[in-house]
C-alpha cells in the first residue's frame, strides 16, 4: 500500500491552490505556466492543500512553495533535498516534493540531489531548468551550453554542460522525466505521472528565462520548428519524430543513435528503437537522455518508471520489524545499561549484573 | 568479590589505598583501549569513583611499533570524591619500547612500571629512538620496574587451545589485564561475562582470553615478582542506581529522555565524525525505540535533514565536531529563521580545519555564540563531565521546544571517550517537556508569538494551518515575506529577546566556596574536574579563592555579573586562547584574565594550582 494512495481526496479547483502571496517572477517567465499547470495536477488528483508540503532551495524557482496554499519551506541554497529527506523520514502522511533549479539542484547541491534520488526517498523533485542564474542575474550554470558569454563569462564559458535527466539517470532514478514549460497538456502529463511514482521521481523541465536567456530552448518552444526538434517518448512505442512522423532513430554501431527517414535506404519503422520505460536497467533511457540539439530530437516525456525498495518506507519498516521482534523499548531498562550497582546508605555497594 | 578459583591460594600483603592512577599504554593495535574499558567496567562494580582518559592516535593503525601509533587508557579511581583522571600516573603497563617512551614521563617518582619484555626488541627499540635498551641501561632508576615477558607467558598460558601463533599472541592485552586486576584487586567477573557475550560465536577465542586474563591473575599472585597488592575501598556515594557512562552515550541517552518525556520521536542526523560518530552509533542501535537516525551524505545534509524533521514534528538533533560545525553554519540561520527547535551538538576537538581529530580542546565557544552570518542568536549550554552530558542533552531539548529555537550543546573529546559513574535518574523524576501543535485555525499566523515570544510549532498534516515559512526575512506575526526596513529591525530585535529571555528558566550562578573574596577562578564545559580540584586544593591551604563553572554560555545566568563583581580578581582557565574570557570582558568590563592551553589534553591540576597561585600574588 503506497503511502500517497492514503491521502485523502478533496475536491478543489486549480484556483483553491493557490496561496495569497503575490507572485513576484518577472512577466513572461516559464515559472508562470509551470505553477498553472502544477495547481491543475494538484486540483485533478485531488491532492489535499494540508497533507501537501513543497521544500525549495534558493533561486527563482524555488520562491514556488510562496505562491501554492500547501505547507511550504523555503530553504537553502541546493538543500531542499535534505530538508525533504528528513521531513520525509518522520512523516509518511503527507505529499512531498521539491522544487528546484539547475543551478541550486546541480551545483551547490549536487550531492544532495545524487543522494536523495539514489536513495530512492519517496519524493517528487522537478527541476526548472533555464540554464542560467537568473536571480544573481545572468552567471553562467552548469547546464549552460558551452562557450557562453554571460556577465561572469565575458569571453565564452568553457565548462562542458551536464544534462539534468542523465545525471538522474546515473543516479539511477526510478522515475525520469522531460517536459516543456510551454507545452502545457504534456507538463500536466508529465507531472501527474511524477505525482503517482512511488519513490523518487525526477522532472526536468525547459523554463525560458526571458530576462537572462530568453529563447534557450526556442528549438523545443517554437511551435514551427519544435516538432522536428522533440521526440516524444511513448512506452512501447517506436521512437518517430519530426512535423510528419518520418523521421526516426536507430541504433548504429557502436551504440550510437542515428537518424534516419522512413524510406530512404530502405528504413522502416521496424528498424527504429522502442522506447521502454520500464526497462530494469537505465541503459536506453540514458542513452536517449544524451539526444540533443541540433545533433538530434531532443525527448520529452517519460525516460524511466520502475519499481524499486523505497527508502524512508524501509527505514520504517525496520523500526517495525525490530519493535515487534525485541518488543518496545524500556528506556529507563535502557539508561541503567548491562551493569549497575545500587548504594544504599550505610551499606557496601551491590553489584547487579 | 574476588574468585580464582582454580588455583592456589597465596596470601600476599595487601596495602589500603585512597586512590590510584593506572594507564595501559601500548600500540595502537594492542587492544589498550578495551582492557582500559574492562578494567573501568570492573572499578565501576567496585563502586570506586572513577574518571578515565583514553588518549589514542588519529590514524586507526599507525605503523606497529612507532611513537605515532601509541594508544593509552588512564583510569583514576578512588574511594572518594574525584573529578578527573589524574595528573601523574602511579602504574604504567607499557606493552612495548614506544609506549614507555612516550608515557613515561608522566609516572610518578617510585610507580610501578609493568614492561612486557618479549616486546623490547633491537627493531622496535630502534622505531622507539632508544639508544640503547632501557630496561638494561638504568634509565628506568627510580621506579618498581616489573620486566614480564608477556606474550611469552600468554602463548603458554593458550596453548591448549591450538590457537595460531598469531591470534594466541593477540590475547597478551588479556595477561596484561589479569595482572593489573590482581594488582588493584579488582573481580574478573565482569569480564568474564563480557567475554561470553563478545566471543559467543568463537568458543576458542573465549577459552584462549580467559585463559590469559587468568595467567596474568596468577602471575601476579604466585610469582615474587610483586610483593604486595593494593585495595581501593568504595567511594562514599548517594544512595541509589549506578552505572559507569561514557559522555557520548549519556548524551545518546539523554537525546532519547528528552523524546521520551514528551512522547515524541527522536530523529538524529549526522555524518560520521571524531569523536561525535559514538553518538550516531548508540542511538542507531535503538530501532525499538522507534528512533530514527539517518546517516546523511555530508555534515549540510545532516542538519539540514534535521530542519526538516523538526519542521514534520519530530524531536531533531544533528552531532558533529568542529570542521563539521562549520559547515552546519548556514542551516543554523535557517533554523534560527524558521525557529524551529533543533538540537545541534558539537563534540569539540582540536582544531582549526581537521587540526587533532582525537583530541580535547575548547575551541569552538566562539564558534557557537558567534559564527554565523547576520544577527543570528543561539543558545548555547555545555556539559562539563560524561555523566553531565545526559543532563545537558535533556535540557537543550527543553529550551530548544519551550522557545522554538535551535540550541547548541557542546562537549569535547575527553567528555565523549571519557567515563564515570553515573547515578541513573528515574525517568518519572525528569521535568516534563510540554509539546503543543494545535492550534485554532481561526486567526492563525505562523509568526504569532506566545508571552515567551515563541512561534507555533503547526507542523504539516494539521488542519487549516497550512503556511509557508522560509530563510526570508519574515514579516511580523503573518510570516510572509518582507523587505520593510522597519521590520526587519523588529524581527532582530525579537528573536534576540527571545533568546535573551530563556535566561529566566537558567538557574542562578553558584560558587563554591565563597561568595566573594581575592579570586575567582570561572571554567565551563569539560574542564570543570581539573579546575574544581585545584580550586579545593588551593581552599585547603587557606587561600580566598573560589569557583564557579558554567554551563549556559548563551544567554549566561542572571546574576553572572554580580558573582564576578564580588572577587578582586578573575581568572578563565580554558582550553582556548581566551574566548570565555573575552567574551566575560566584553560583556561585564571586568578585569576577568584568561588562562588558555591548546595541547588536545586536559588541563592538569597541577598547572591550575600554579597558575591559580600566582594569580592570588597578582603576578601574571
Amino acid at each position: 500500500m503506497s503511502a500517497t494512495a492514503t491521502l485523502p481526496v478533496v475536491n478543489l479547483q486549480p484556483k483553491d491552490y493557490a496561496s495569497d502571496a503575490e507572485v513576484r517572477w518577472c512577466p513572461g517567465c516559464g515559472d508562470y505556466s509551470i505553477l498553472a499547470q502544477l495547481k491543475k495536477v494538484l486540483s485533478t488528483l485531488g491532492r489535499d492543500p494540508d497533507r501537501t508540503v513543497f521544500i525549495s532551495g534558493i533561486g527563482c524557482s524555488s520562491r514556488l512553495p510562496y505562491y501554492l496554499a500547501t505547507y511550504g519551506v523555503h530553504g537553502i541554497h541546493g538543500r531542499a533535498p535534505a530538508i525533504a529527506s528528513g521531513l520525509r523520514l518522520v512523516r509518511q502522511d503527507l505529499e512531498i516534493w521539491v522544487i528546484t533549479g539547475d543551478g541550486d539542484g546541480l551545483s551547490i547541491g549536487g550531492n544532495h540531489l545524487l543522494h536523495a534520488i539514489r536513495r530512492n526517498l519517496n519524493i517528487k523533485i522537478l527541476m526548472f531548468n533555464n540554464r542560467i542564474y537568473g536571480l544573481t542575474k545572468g552567471q553562467v550554470s552548469p547546464t549552460s551550453e558551452i562557450n557562453k558569454k554571460t556577465v561572469s563569462t565575458p569571453y565564452g564559458s568553457v565548462g562542458a554542460m551536464i544534462s539534468p535527466c542523465s545525471f538522474a539517470l546515473g543516479c539511477e532514478a526510478t522515475f525520469v522525466a522531460r517536459s516543456v514549460d510551454m507545452i502545457p497538456n504534456h507538463l500536466q502529463y508529465v507531472l501527474e505521472r511524477a505525482a503517482r511514482h512511488e519513490g523518487v521521481a525526477f522532472v526536468e523541465i525547459y523554463q525560458n528565462c526571458n530576462i537572462f536567456n530568453d529563447g534557450a530552448f526556442q528549438h523545443a518552444t517554437d511551435r514551427e520548428i519544435r516538432d522536428d526538434n522533440l521526440i516524444e517518448l511513448s512506452h512501447g512505442k517506436a521512437l518517430i519524430f519530426g512535423r510528419n512522423q518520418d523521421r526516426g532513430i536507430r541504433l548504429g554501431s557502436g551504440y550510437r543513435p542515428e537518424v534516419v527517414r522512413f524510406g530512404e535506404n530502405g528504413v522502416s519503422i521496424y528498424d527504429l528503437l522502442i522506447h521502454d520505460e520500464r526497462a530494469p536497467a537505465p541503459a536506453l533511457a540514458f542513452l536517449l537522455s544524451r539526444l540533443q540539439h541540433p545533433e538530434y530530437p531532443e525527448p520529452i516525456g517519460v525516460f524511466r518508471d520502475v519499481q524499486a525498495p523505497i527508502y524512508d518506507r524501509l527505514i520504517n519498516e525496520q523500526i517495525d520489524r525490530l519493535t515487534a521482534e525485541k518488543g518496545p523499548g524500556d528506556l529507563q531498562k535502557l539508561m541503567y545499561g548491562p551493569e549497575t550497582w545500587e548504594v544504599r546508605a550505610g551499606e557496601e555497594p551491590v553489584f547487579h549484573g | 568479590m574476588t574468585q580464582v578459583t582454580d588455583q592456589k591460594v597465596i596470601h600476599k600483603p595487601i596495602e589500603d589505598l585512597r586512590r590510584a592512577i593506572v594507564r595501559f599504554a601500548g600500540d595502537s593495535g594492542d587492544g589498550m583501549q578495551l582492557v582500559g574499558t574492562q578494567f573501568t567496567n570492573a572499578t565501576a562494580v567496585l563502586g570506586n569513583d572513577l574518571a578515565t582518559l583514553p588518549d589514542f592516535p588519529a590514524e586507526i593503525r599507525a605503523p606497529a611499533g612507532t611513537l605515532a601509533g601509541v594508544s593509552g587508557f588512564q583510569i583514576n579511581f578512588a574511594s572518594d570524591e574525584i573529578h578527573t583522571p589524574g595528573d601523574t600516573i602511579q602504574t604504567l603497563v607499557a606493552m612495548n619500547p614506544a609506549a614507555l617512551k612516550v608515557n613515561l614521563p608522566d609516572l610518578e617518582q617510585g610507580g610501578h612500571l609493568i614492561i612486557n619484555t618479549d616486546a623490547f626488541t633491537a627493531p622496535n627499540l630502534k622505531l622507539a629512538g632508544y639508544a640503547s635498551n632501557p630496561l638494561d641501561d638504568g634509565g628506568l632508576a627510580g621506579f618498581h620496574v616489573h620486566p614480564v615477558p608477556m606474550t611469552k607467558l600468554t602463548l603458554e598460558a593458550v596453548k591448549e587451545t591450538g590457537l595460531k601463533h598469531k591470534d594466541a599472541e593477540r590475547c597478551k592485552n588479556f595477561f596484561a589485564l589479569g595482572l593489573a586486576y590482581w594488582l588493584y584487586d579488582r573481580p574478573l567477573e565482569p569480564t568474564l561475562k563480557w567475554m561470553d557475550a563478545k566471543f559467543g560465536q568463537r568458543p576458542e577465542l573465549r577459552k584462549a582470553n580467559e585463559l590469559a586474563l587468568r595467567a596474568g591473575y596468577n602471575y601476579g599472585n604466585t610469582t615474587e615478582v610483586f610483593q604486595v597488592h593494593y585495595r581501593v575501598r568504595p567511594a562514599r556515594q548517594e544512595p541509589g542506581i549506578y552505572r559507569k557512562v561514557r559522555g557520548n552515550d549519556a548524551t545518546a541517552l539523554g537525546l532519547m529522555a528528552a523524546a521520551w518525556k514528551a512522547g515524541k520521536q527522536l530523529f538524529y542526523a549526522s555524518y560520521p565524525i571524531t569523536p561525535a560518530s559514538d553518538i550516531l552509533h548508540e542511538l542507531a542501535r535503538h530501532k525499538n525505540f522507534g528512533v530514527r537516525v539517518f546517516q546523511a551524505e555530508d555534515e549540510i545534509a545532516a542538519i539540514c535533514a534535521a530542519i526538516g524533521a523538526a519542521y514534520g514534528g519530530a524531536f531533531a538533533a544533528t552531532g558533529t565536531s568542529g570542521p563539521g560545525m562549520a559547515l552546519k553554519t548556514e542551516g543554523l540561520g535557517l533554523a534560527v529563521m524558521l525557529e524551529l527547535p533543533l538540537v545541534v551538538i558539537n563534540v569539540q576537538r582540536g582544531g582549526p580545519s581537521t587540526g587533532l581529530p582525537t583530541k580535547t580542546e575548547q575551541a569552538d565557544l566562539f564558534q557557537a555564540v558567534m559564527g554565523r552570518n547576520g544577527e543570528c542568536p543561539v543558545p548555547v549550554l555545555a556539559a562539563r563531565s560524561p555523566s553531565d552530558c545526559f543532563d545537558t542533552a535533556f535540557e537543550a531539548f527543553r529550551i530548544a521546544v519551550r522557545y522554538m529555537t535551535p540550541v547548541i550543546m557542546l562537549s569535547d573529546g575527553y567528555l565523549a571517550n571519557g567515563s564515570e559513574p553515573w547515578r541513573v535518574p528515574r525517568l518519572e523524576d525528569l521535568p516534563a517537556i510540554e509539546v503543543r501543535h494545535d492550534y485554532p485555525a481561526e486567526g492563525f499566523q505562523p509568526y504569532m508569538r506566545n508571552e515567551r515570544l515563541a512561534r507555533p510549532w503547526a507542523i504539516p498534516g494539521t488542519r487549516g494551518l497550512a503556511h509557508r515559512i522560509g530563510g526570508l526575512e519574515k514579516e511580523d506575526v503573518t510570516g510572509k515575506v518582507s523587505y520593510d526596513p522597519e521590520n526587519h529591525q523588529r524581527m532582530v530585535d525579537l528573536r534576540a529577546r527571545k533568546v535573551a529571555g530563556i535566561v529566566e528558566m537558567i538557574p542562578d550562578q553558584e560558587v563554591l566556596g565563597d561568595p566573594e573574596g581575592e579570586l575567582l577562578v570561572v571554567s565551563w564545559g569539560g574542564t570543570y574536574g581539573s579546575v574544581r580540584t585545584a580550586v579545593e586544593q588551593v581552599r585547603q591551604l587557606g587561600e580566598s579563592v573560589s569557583h564557579a563553572h558554567l554551563r549556559h554560555l548563551h544567554p549566561m545566568p542572571a546574576n553572572l555579573g554580580d558573582v564576578l563583581r564580588r572577587f578582586r580578581r578573575v581568572l578563565v582557565p580554558e582550553l582556548n586562547l581566551g574566548q570565555l574570557c573575552t567574551l566575560l570582558r566584553a560583556r561585564y568590563l571586568v578585569d576577568a584574565r584568561p588562562f588558555g592551553k591548546v595541547k588536545g589534553k586536559p588541563f592538569n591540576v597541577a598547572e591550575l594550582v600554579e597558575r591559580i597561585d600566582r594569580a592570588l600574588k597578582g603576578v601574571e
